[in-house]
């Protein structure tokens, strides 16, 4: 029992070992990430100044919080395509809503969101009970709603919102000095106190541990971290609404995949399916469950870009953006053969993305080459993921 | 404890059972033998209420039960750990062993009290395994068929029913698993093998229970009883 109760932080040998099987964690990315910061910041010295980064983070969160809805269906081991359509048909409802039919910012807001849970629930139904491939469904779903958006903006094709209204100040809001530093305080104070009192029920109930340095150093590593984005965010308008918004839901999303039955129960569907119902888990409510969040997360971050926007259009929820949430995703570590992901690769992956757009729009760089790195960025990711499938499967 | 009498079952123009019985009792290993299409399977199936019999009764404890899904099954007692194990690659073994019967309170997960009732249960029955939080994949074929079998355990059973257990197993992981056959005999449960090894029934089981066409062609208590009376029973030499 002795030689239990400590939890060793891994030998290299395991290291290597748990790496060849497929445990490779969220290592790649930050490296990447580093790499992608140091290329940059040496070609461009402006890359890493205040203003550059505060507009990555404006960038971020429409495409990211997408990308959460899309890892919900992957984690499954399928596909939604439909997520841009959907984005950019639930932010015209709000739109017209708000600015047609004169409701309240915030109905109009809910409104829109509860048309991306119904949609979710269409294609839910749609791949469950009459068994359709999910790849076809949201095809589907990804001209279908998209025909939908054109037909509302038929008159004009833009609509545009008030500039100081609530919805375009969603992107417009930067928090004061203090109020950032009381959240990093917070968000430190919370998140190192849940492991150590976690650390404490697990000695208690005689179960190994990890050690106390770890933590220490792990907590650390989050408040430097926070600390140094606040900093540099102060140093230009401040921290944006938008982060704020985007960051709580990938926590949120984060609590629940990992904290509750319904997050267990979306692994286990995505890992093995049959298994899943052997065991007396309702697959189907899953399944409908994890495509209604998808198609509700895409809504949120078509609301998102019109406030960027204070505009929806006949291009609102097009171009690459359904692209690019499907390429966070994976890029940043969520398998696209289900079962393995977490909420926070959504973060990293559209940070990568964002990261490489931004640096080539600073060098001004032709787009036809962010299309060609991101694809090569995008390969890589998927590489590793295939391998690291391989390996588990020895 | 748990016997099944008269058990028939048709399936079109095939007779998988004709009348087939069989006993069981706690703290016994019970091997069930036969070639392939004896239907051991259907009767077994029969018994964790996959599959309804056309005629017969089972009795649990002397009172009839009726078991028409396995969730009726389950509620009786019985637990029946599948050939294809039925795992989850990608989660953890905590998470297979409480798969669908999570503990948590409200909705959230309650890691800590999962994580400790694996270990003792895990510990009980001698299952060595170095970290039960790496996902089920990394785990050895013997180490699977391990978990598989202490999940059949966590809702406390009376009866657990194992699909040949040692098929893709090599020799040192047979080994364990049939110690852990073993283990469950000491548990006090009733165990019903489905095997097509000889060695293995007889290093395992009390009692063996052969089937052949559907009906019952010889029970032998496997101490008393030589190989070549239990391959006769099989293949109906001598009758």
């Amino acid at each position: 029992m002795t030689d239990t109760l400590a939890r060793k932080p891994y030998t290299p040998k395991v290291a290597v070992e748990r790496l060849r099987q497929g445990d490779v964690g969220a290592w790649p990315v930050v490296g990447g990430l580093v790499a992608i910061a140091i290329v940059f910041s040496a070609l461009n010295d402006r890359f890493l100044a205040p203003e550059n980064l505060t507009n990555l983070a404006l960038q971020m969160a429409a495409t990211g919080t997408i990308s959460l809805g899309i890892i919900m269906v992957l984690l499954l081991g399928e596909i939604d395509l439909s997520a841009g359509s959907v984005s950019g048909l639930c932010a015209t409802i709000m739109t017209i809503m708000h600015v047609k039919q004169g409701w309240s910012a915030l109905a109009a807001i809910l409104i829109a969101l509860a048309a991306g849970a119904g949609i979710g629930l269409i294609h839910g139904l749609m791949f469950t009970k009459l068994r359709m491939p999910s790849f076809v469904v949201t095809l589907a779903g990804l001209m279908g709603w998209l025909g939908l958006l054109l037909f509302l903006l038929r008159q004009g094709g833009t609509i545009n919102l008030p500039f100081t209204g609530f919805i375009s100040k969603l992107s417009d809001t930067w928090l004061p000095s203090w109020l950032s530093w009381l959240l990093v305080a917070g968000l430190v104070l919370v998140s190192g106190g849940a492991a150590l009192v976690t650390r404490r029920l697990r000695l208690a109930a005689g179960l190994p541990v990890t050690p106390l340095w770890w933590l220490l150093v792990r907590t650390g590593g989050l408040a430097v971290l926070l600390a140094a984005g606040v900093l540099i965010m102060s140093a230009d308008r401040g921290v944006p609404l938008l982060l704020i918004i985007f960051g709580a839901l990938v926590v949120v999303f984060d609590l629940v995949l990992r904290h509750t039955a319904f997050g267990r129960h979306v692994y286990a569907v995505g890992g093995n399916a049959e298994a899943a119902r052997r065991a007396g888990i309702n697959v189907t409510r899953i399944r409908i469950l994890a495509f209604m969040l998808a198609s509700t997360l895409a809504a949120a971050g078509g609301i998102l870009a019109a406030s960027r926007l204070s505009a929806v259009n006949q291009q609102s929820g097009g171009s690459d953006i359904l692209l690019m949430a499907i390429a966070a995703a994976v890029i940043g570590g969520t398998s696209l053969f289900g079962g393995r992901g977490r909420a926070y690769d959504a973060l990293l992956g559209v940070l990568v993305i964002q990261s490489i757009t931004s640096g080539m729009y600073l060098l001004s760089v032709d787009s036809s080459v962010r299309f060609m790195v991101t694809a090569a960025v995008l390969a890589l990711a998927v590489a590793i993921d295939s391998l690291a499938r391989r390996g588990a499967a020895q | 404890m748990l016997s099944a009498t008269g058990i028939s079952k048709r399936y079109g123009a095939v007779q998988a059972l004709d009348g087939a019985s069989l006993q069981l009792r706690p703290g016994e290993v019970t091997a069930l033998m036969g070639d392939n299409g004896a239907g051991k399977s259907t009767l077994v199936k029969t018994i964790s209420g996959v599959v309804v019999p056309d005629e017969g009764t089972i009795t649990l404890d002397g009172t009839p039960v009726k078991i028409t899904n396995p969730h009726d099954a389950q509620a009786l007692g019985v637990s029946t750990v599948y050939q294809d194990l039925a795992l989850c690659e990608n989660l953890d073994v905590v998470a297979n062993l409480f798969l669908g019967t999570e503990r948590r309170r409200w909705t959230l997960l309650r890691h800590i009290a999962m994580e400790r009732a694996t270990r003792d249960l895990l510990e009980q029955l001698d299952v060595r395994i170095r970290d039960i939080r790496v996902p089920v994949a990394m785990l050895s074929g013997g180490q699977r068929q391990s978990v598989a079998i202490a999940r059949a355990l966590i809702g406390e059973p009376r009866l657990v029913i194992l699909d040949e257990p040692t098929a893709a197993l090599g020799v040192e992981q047979t080994a364990q698993v049939l110690a852990l056959i073993g283990r469950l005999r000491e548990r006090g449960l009733a165990v019903l093998v489905i095997s097509h090894n000889l060695a293995d029934v007889r290093e395992v089981s009390d009692r063996v229970v052969v089937l052949r066409l559907g009906r019952n062609a010889g029970d032998f208590g496997t101490a008393d009883t030589t190989q070549e009376e239990i391959v006769a029973a099989i293949t109906g030499a001598g009758r």
